[in-house]
């Protein structure tokens, strides 16, 4: 163990003698606004546009500029890349990419259809989604399904490597984007209800050789820990933190999972990212606090070491995966200029804190309605600090009890759906979810590649609220607090995106593509797509005119129950009408739909 | 307490996975043996009821059966749950299908108990240009093929609409038989 740590800082030093600069390539493509290079919008994830051709004051007149139907009828996450003149457009299993020639209305350059073993399909939690492609150095990445990562030419479409991340007999697949870092591409993997013990691992970005591998839980040595330097909130970690944490050998099959968003700051060398929910559902199978699931790494981009830690719920009850963004920025704090980390936590609480030392700032709810914790303890001489204060009515440690009326349900006040943040208006532009659910954990057995769940949930809208499932927030991350909320009827699982021409964009499960002043939240503009969007919306400009681009498409977690339609058990059968199924709004599709305002 | 905190008549019969484990976990396992399930009515259609719970057709394909004040058998309150617990990431609330699964408790307003069986032991394939639908073969993963009939029955009383979209809240006594049963299945100690 400690030859692996001292290998791995040995490689620390190698980097500060050869500076990377291996990417300096995407870094230009990120800083064009003309361009989208990485799914994220940027490094920091703030999904930020500096274009502000389409502003508050003509966003009204926008119009459908163009479209392209991807020829997949399942959830469509994530968003297109464009690249120079070329789109890149990617699809849910099989994984198509398209390359569309802007100069050309669209025509496809090159089409790219991996051959993929359909039975990865079924050990896909939650739908085949897939949010999206990444692009370094003339370079398109797609991590498929069935976690084979291939690297091709950007201009033919040519495969030059490729390299197999997981097993999906084991109940291992992939959702995510991948992230290209200097010579890297960083890699996370799915299956936290298979029992998978997940990881991030780097590629090298020319061979496709794995560079390092770091496990959310197990031995220091295969989590790239170092007892002594890695810290939880300012204090080392100690020996075997995540093995202390566990009893017997459940860590082994343990979740964690890695499929969320990473961010990176090129100034502390520092990738973050969360882990996700430990495997099983049932918390009474797996004693203790289940460490480091739930949790927000740093690691160094180079060796993958682990700067700092914070798990936010430990020996999780309600599925709530860490794994959404961390968006980096930097702010003033108390009249202070501080290098900020804010994440919008499944669990419902708003953190923000200091991305350099893993310092907690800020934990508040940002919904009302969350429940199952009345506070995160932010007394530094508490024996629980950093812990969630939990509400023992909503706790659901015991098997084959139906515990009630929990908010956030597991879905989350917030999933994967990316929050936008402007530094115009420095608030956070957040997709949420408001809904609540009842749980019964049961006793499950493991066998590999087989669901391991260990839970039944019913999940209704959030009650004694205005009777919808999703809200569309601004956040202001130093102060804890909401700014402005917009009532949806449905979750909104649609990735915003914020301008500089005073707008934010978001998609709704509906279909609608929107347009709110972000200073106000006023609505600017709708139009409704053939599909409902849980993709993400970008922004482009080609030939001196901005375009705004999002993928249609519904599906995903948001295409289970909601296309039948939630109940509300405390409301009675005849509420259901004011729940009525998202198969009422729209229909199945794929399709990718561009917008312009007209000359 | 547990009384208290489900809301409902348990009538001191536990549920079945915390039986297995009822020991370590200091269930009151005495109060398993309590059985006060009130006299039920009579099956109607010819179902009859076996040692386990169970209750069959004449032509031996197992049913549900609800008496008038709307306790369920133990078969269709079990298959709930477990159909929650397996089916549902796919096949929806309630047997209410997703946008990617078929809605089951339609699917079995035609469907016969044999092509039930088999679809789920043995998965299902679809895929060509309009659908990419894959079922697994769940044959080897005793959390579902252990409770078979269970969610069988449950999604039949669903499709013949004799069980609403709520969660069963009252329901008959499991059986000594049915745990030794599952016990077997799972293939721990009675």
């Amino acid at each position: 163990m400690r030859k692996v740590i001292a290998a791995a800082l040995m490689s620390v030093a190698a980097a500060y003698a050869w500076p990377a600069v291996a990417n300096d390539g995407l870094m230009k493509i990120i800083n064009d606004p003309k361009q989208w290079g990485i799914q994220t919008g940027d490094y920091a994830n703030t999904r930020y546009s500096k274009l502000d051709k389409i502003n508050a004051g003509n966003v009204g007149k926008m119009q459908v500029a163009w479209g392209f139907s991807t020829g997949v009828l399942r959830g469509h996450e994530g968003g297109p890349l464009v690249i120079g003149d070329i789109m890149y457009v990617h699809t849910p299993f099989p994984n198509i990419v398209y390359a569309l020639d802007l100069n050309n209305e669209g025509r496809i350059m090159w089409k790219y259809e991996p051959k993929q073993d359909p039975d990865v399909i079924p050990v896909m939690c939650c739908d085949t989604v897939n949010r999206g492609l990444a692009y370094a150095d003339g370079t398109i990445f797609l991590h498929q399904a069935d976690t084979k990562l291939v690297a091709l030419d950007a201009k033919t479409g040519q495969e030059k490597w490729s390299a197999i991340n997981g097993d999906p007999k084991k109940g291992e697949t992939n959702t995510a984007t991948v992230m290209p870092v200097k010579d890297k591409v960083i890699v996370g993997i799915s299956g936290g209800e298979f029992g998978v013990r997940c990881h991030v691992t780097a590629y090298d970005m020319k061979s496709g050789k794995v560079s390092w591998r770091a496990y959310s839980m197990g031995p220091d040595d295969e989590m790239l820990m170092d007892p002594e330097k890695t810290t939880v909130l300012g204090k080392p970690v100690g020996k075997d933190s995540s093995l202390k944490s566990w009893e017997g050998d459940q860590w082994k099959i343990g979740g964690g999972c890695t499929w969320g968003w990473y961010s990176y700051d090129p100034e502390t060398n520092l990738v973050y990212y969360g882990s996700g929910n430990p495997s099983t559902w049932n918390p009474s199978q797996r004693p203790g606090d289940n460490k480091w699931s739930m949790t927000i790494f740093a690691r160094d981009a180079d060796t993958g070491v682990a700067k700092w830690v914070y798990q936010m719920t430990p020996h999780d009850q309600w599925d709530y995966d860490g794994v959404n963004e961390m968006i980096l920025t930097d702010q003033q704090v108390n009249g202070q200029p501080r290098k900020l980390l804010t994440h919008f936590d499944r669990n419902g609480f708003g953190y923000t804190l200091d991305r350099v030392t893993g310092e907690l700032l800020v934990a508040e709810k940002f919904d009302p309605a969350v429940n199952w914790a009345s506070k995160i303890d932010m007394d530094k001489s508490s024996p629980t600090f950093g812990r969630p204060l939990l509400v023992k009515q909503y706790q659901t440690l015991e098997e084959d009890v139906n515990t009630k009326g929990i908010c956030p349900a597991a879905l989350g006040t917030k999933d994967q759906q990316p929050a936008a943040f402007s530094p115009k208006t420095n608030l956070f532009y957040v997709p949420t979810n408001h809904v609540c659910m009842d749980y019964e954990p049961f006793r499950v057995s493991y066998t590999a590649g087989q669901p391991y769940v260990g839970a039944t949930l019913s999940m209704f809208p959030a009650p004694n609220s205005h009777g919808g499932m999703g809200n569309f927030i601004a956040w202001d991350n130093t102060k804890g607090k909401i700014v402005w909320s917009l009532p949806e009827p449905f979750s909104v699982w649609s990735g915003a995106l914020a301008t500089a021409g005073d707008v934010v964009f978001y998609g709704t499960l509906e279909g609608y593509l929107k347009a709110v002043d972000a200073k106000t939240g006023k609505e600017l503009y709708k139009f409704k797509t053939p599909s409902g969007i849980i993709g993400n919306v970008t922004t482009y400009e080609h030939k001196g005119k901005q375009y705004i681009a999002v993928l249609s498409g519904v599906g995903g977690w948001a295409g289970i129950g909601l296309a039948a339609g939630l109940t509300d058990p405390n409301a009675g059968l005849g509420a259901v009408g004011g729940y009525a199924a998202l198969s009422n709004y729209t229909n199945l599709g794929g399709q990718l739909t561009v917008f312009a305002v007209p000359d | 307490m547990k009384n208290k905190i489900r809301g409902w008549l348990v009538s001191g019969v536990l549920p079945a996975s915390a039986l297995l484990l009822g020991l370590s976990l200091m269930v009151p396992v005495a109060a398993v043996a309590q059985d006060a399930t009130a006299a039920a009515a009579a099956p109607e259609g010819g179902k009859t009821k076996d040692e386990l719970g169970k209750y069959t057709l004449p032509d031996g394909t197992p049913t549900y059966f609800i008496q008038p004040d709307g306790t369920i058998d133990w078969y269709a309150y079990s298959g709930y749950r477990r159909y929650h617990a397996e089916c549902h990431v796919c096949h929806g609330p309630d047997g209410m299908g997703s946008s990617y699964a078929p809605a089951l408790a339609n699917s079995l307003k035609t469907m016969s108990y044999e092509k039930f069986m088999e679809i789920v032991v043995n998965g299902k394939r679809e895929v060509n240009s309009s659908q990419n639908q894959v079922m697994p073969a769940f044959g080897e993963n005793n959390n579902v093929m252990c409770y078979l009939d269970d969610i069988y029955i449950y999604l039949k009383a669903r499709a013949d609409g004799a069980l609403d979209r709520v969660r069963p809240s009252k329901r008959e006594d499991k059986t000594k038989a049915y745990t030794a049963n599952e016990n077997q299945c799972f293939g721990r100690p009675g």
